[in-house]
């Protein structure tokens, strides 16, 4: 086994594919606990799709896709909470119309110029390959101010998360925490989006935030254990899809699965 | 004193269409308020006004303290994984807003009121893991976290059972009494929370119809 790590070190993209995966799944883990907890789970789903149908325009008039989608998708993520605020549309629903439009762009833009190249089933289902040094650097600085901004507002994350009506009678001011969630959330789906691909990367938002959720017991150990889950499911998915050569962003998710799976047992075994 | 005053205020989500309209009242330092009604009578509406939580349409509300407050539950806090401790803590905030974490003098503070409360044994323990009671519990330490003053509670003994709703009611008398705590409450529970608060407002249609000490209120016969 040790071989194998060696020789896929060996290879330059391996390690780019390393640094940003696991940057990039610590984030997601991080964010998804509050998403999960204020039922916005479905808003990474949403979100992805949009970076999905902005990203394949972008690359249907030969532009870098990255600069483009960050800013776009970012706008919509704030749009949709503000939606969710609205009475008249649910936000669930909401989000369905919105992500299923910009599918629908996405591929009705790629079938009148290119058609459903490699480089569109890349955006949808992810490659380690596509990452270019510049993508390289932008998801590291991404990827730490994500980190940096989630640190600093923890405490009150913690509070807006567990109850809006108190977060708001003390002064804060929650919308300014729930967009800030939100437009995280943006910056990770985008950076994740070309390795894990659009209609993976919401699962690792999710996925390591309900495994913790299944065994610990407070908030700061949900938070660090599900960061942890969400960085051995990426480095063990990256070596399985090396070694069997399967997509990495599938087995990816399916590690999580399994990940998923053994912790809802072991919550069964605690509770008896 | 009067620690809050409420100045002729009205607020609806339609202009016209009042949920309540042209309160007047006044909470005095050291009383312990019950608010009452039926519902829609426009209890929790009022206190979210207080509490600015709803922006008033007319008039003007002056508080002069923080107040500390215990809103009712809602299904998200139910399944929450959070400990008594992370909770309560978290009412500390507004004292140090601008700080990254906890100060020495906001865990000691937390500390102190989760022994008063009898908490502090079971600190670690989750949230959705207690009764109903010992939940109360916690949300009316982390409202004292955040003041000394005023605390204001929308239904704290909705859905508990009889001898549960009474230890929490013996809780607020006990620290209305001996740390001079002021307290509003919303009840729907009227004829156990008059045994125990001092004053009473009753709402109806969005209006004062009474304003009275507990005694009188009893003597005129609850309806």
């Amino acid at each position: 086994m040790i071989d194998i790590i060696q020789e896929m070190l060996s290879f330059s993209f391996i390690n780019r594919a390393m640094i940003v995966g696991t940057l990039v799944s610590l984030c997601a883990a991080l964010l998804g606990v509050s998403l999960v907890l204020k039922r916005y789970a479905n808003i990474g789903d949403g979100l992805s799709h949009v970076g999905f149908g902005i990203t394949t325009v972008a690359a249907a008039f030969g532009l870098t896709p990255l600069p483009i989608a960050l800013p776009g998708v970012v706008i919509v993520a704030i749009i949709l909470l503000k939606i969710g605020n609205n009475r008249k549309i649910k936000s669930d629903s909401a989000i369905a119309l919105i992500s299923s439009t910009a599918l629908a762009i996405g591929v009705a833009v790629t079938s009148v110029t290119t058609g459903l190249n490699t480089d569109v089933c890349n955006f949808m289902f992810g490659s380690i390959l596509a990452m270019s040094i510049s993508d390289v650097v932008l998801s590291i600085i991404m990827s730490i101010i994500v980190l940096t901004l989630f640190i600093i507002y923890y405490r009150k994350l913690f509070v807006v998360t567990f109850d809006e009506d108190f977060s708001k009678a003390i002064g804060l001011n929650v919308k300014r925490y729930t967009n800030l969630i939100a437009i995280l959330t943006a910056v990770v789906i985008v950076v994740g989006m070309r390795m894990m691909g659009t209609l993976l990367i919401s699962s690792i938002i999710i996925f390591p935030a309900l495994t913790a959720m299944r065994i610990c017991k407070s908030f700061k150990s949900v938070v660090l254990c599900s960061g942890i889950i969400s960085i051995v499911s990426f480095l063990v998915g990256l070596f399985l899809s090396y070694v069997y050569n399967i997509s990495t962003g599938a087995t990816i998710v399916i590690v999580n699965l399994i990940l998923f799976i053994i912790f809802l047992i072991l919550e069964k075994i605690i509770k008896e | 004193m009067e620690v809050i005053k409420v100045d002729n205020v009205s607020f609806g989500y339609f202009s016209q269409n009042y949920i309540i309209k042209d309160i007047n009242m006044s909470v005095n330092e050291g009383d312990f308020l019950c608010i009452i009604g039926e519902n829609g009578s426009g209890k929790s509406t009022l206190i979210k006004c207080i509490l600015k939580l709803n922006k008033i349409y007319k008039g003007n509300i002056k508080v002069s303290n923080r107040i500390g407050y215990l809103p009712q539950m809602t299904e998200i806090q139910n399944n929450f994984p959070a400990t008594i401790e992370e909770i309560i803590l978290s009412g500390t905030i507004p004292n140090n807003i601008r700080k990254i974490w906890y100060t020495k003098a906001d865990k000691q503070k937390a500390k102190e009121i989760m022994e008063q409360l009898e908490l502090y044994s079971i600190r670690k323990k989750c949230f959705n893991e207690l009764s109903g009671g010992q939940k109360q519990r916690v949300l009316i330490a982390r409202a004292l976290c955040s003041t000394e003053k005023i605390i204001l509670l929308d239904e704290p003994v909705n859905g508990l059972d009889p001898k549960i709703a009474t230890q929490i009611y013996e809780i607020l008398y006990k620290l209305n009494k001996e740390k001079g705590l002021t307290i509003v409450m919303v009840s729907h529970d009227i004829d156990r929370a008059l045994n125990y608060s001092s004053r009473v407002i009753e709402l109806e249609n969005g209006k004062i119809i009474k304003d009275v000490i507990a005694s009188e209120y009893k003597a005129g016969g609850a309806k």
